[in-house]
């Protein structure tokens, strides 16, 4: 398990996570000049994690409490694929290694190493994680300039691809479980509440998120627990 | 936003997400058994992704109608199998197509 094997595997996720980050750039530059945008993506390497945190940013009620909250739930998902890894690393992959490539546990990332035949080695983890991670930095600041360059009408068309890849993840597994139907059904009805019903419009855009979030997700827990672990079954980008 | 304000916010997102990886990654050894928090993290993307586009795709563009266009024609398009980039581009050309026409006539 080298090094080379690894930025091998990990180029086909470089590749989609530029285009993600692309359109986070785009998004971006509507609240922030290109560099700050891009540094967001070098220091979280999360999508919908840094949609959220830039809402809050461009919301003038935003606090850095919600932030810290939003991050929390958007993101909690990393913790379990953390504890899932930690049974997968070899016995080289001490302490100091794991604080140092922490960050490289995304979705896409996680799949991959877990579909590897025995133990993961540092290095191949390292190799894995380099160019998901240099095409998001990479993607971020292109749609950053871009997005400061291009008409209004262009980047705000543009503005949508980020919102399109968002209905690419949810929409196909609605298609074979109708639990995740409920789930999102309860999740886009609370959030047209937060935007329409006047007694819930003082509600910031980050707690909006959270709320809708964690009530959907508790609701459907409840009612439709997966039989199945499924924790690397989903395709969310970052 | 002014730099120091935008600096503390980016230090609250970028260390509570870290901290999210970083700590179950040296200290958890056992995994986690409930069904209920499982399943729980699993609808989480899920469910961020759906609150976080619906109504905010109606406000993204330059008209309430290309908005709407591009969430039904990109969720067409995700029915039909396309991929991440292919329902992006789709909503794209939506986008353009009917605020393009605008400017036109």
């Amino acid at each position: 398990m080298s090094f080379l094997k690894g930025l091998k595997d990990g180029s086909p996720i470089g590749l989609g996570y530029f285009a993600v980050s692309f359109s986070f750039g785009i998004a971006g530059a509507k609240v922030l000049t290109w560099p700050l945008v891009t540094l967001i993506s070098m220091t979280n390497l999360t999508s919908a994690g840094q949609f959220a945190g830039l809402q809050i940013m461009a919301d003038a009620a935003g606090t850095l409490v919600e932030m810290a909250i939003a991050s929390f739930f958007i993101n909690l998902r990393y913790s379990l694929m953390a504890i899932s890894l930690s049974q997968k690393v070899d016995a080289n992959f001490g302490t100091g290694k794991r604080l140092l490539l922490a960050t490289g546990i995304t979705d896409e990332i996680y799949a991959v190493s877990m579909s590897q035949d025995g133990k993961v080695s540092a290095r191949y983890f390292l190799g894995l994680s380099t160019l998901p991670y240099v095409g998001w930095a990479l993607g971020t600041l292109t749609g950053g300039i871009c997005g400061e360059i291009l008409p209004a009408m262009v980047t705000n068309a543009l503005g949508v691809a980020l919102y399109g890849m968002f209905i690419a993840i949810v929409v196909p597994p609605m298609k074979g479980s109708r639990p995740t139907c409920v789930a999102v059904a309860i999740a886009i009805a609370l959030s047209l509440s937060f935007r329409y019903v006047p007694a819930l419009s003082g509600v910031t855009v980050g707690f909006a998120i959270i709320i809708c979030a964690v009530v959907a997700s508790l609701v459907c827990a409840f009612f439709f627990p997966m039989r199945e672990s499924g924790d690397d079954s989903h395709e969310e980008a970052a | 936003m002014n730099m120091e304000m935008y600096f503390k916010y980016l230090f609250v997102m970028a260390g509570v997400t870290y901290l999210l990886r970083a700590v179950p990654f040296i200290l958890l050894k056992g995994e986690i058994k409930s069904p209920f928090w499982k399943s729980f993290l699993n609808y989480i993307p899920y469910t961020v992704l759906s609150a976080m586009t619906v109504p905010a795709i109606f406000y993204a563009t330059d008209s309430r109608l290309s908005g709407v266009c591009a969430l039904l024609t990109a969720v067409v398009a995700s029915l039909f199998g396309g991929g991440l980039v292919t329902v992006a581009i789709v909503a794209c050309v939506t986008v353009l197509g009917i605020d393009g026409a605008a400017l036109l006539f």
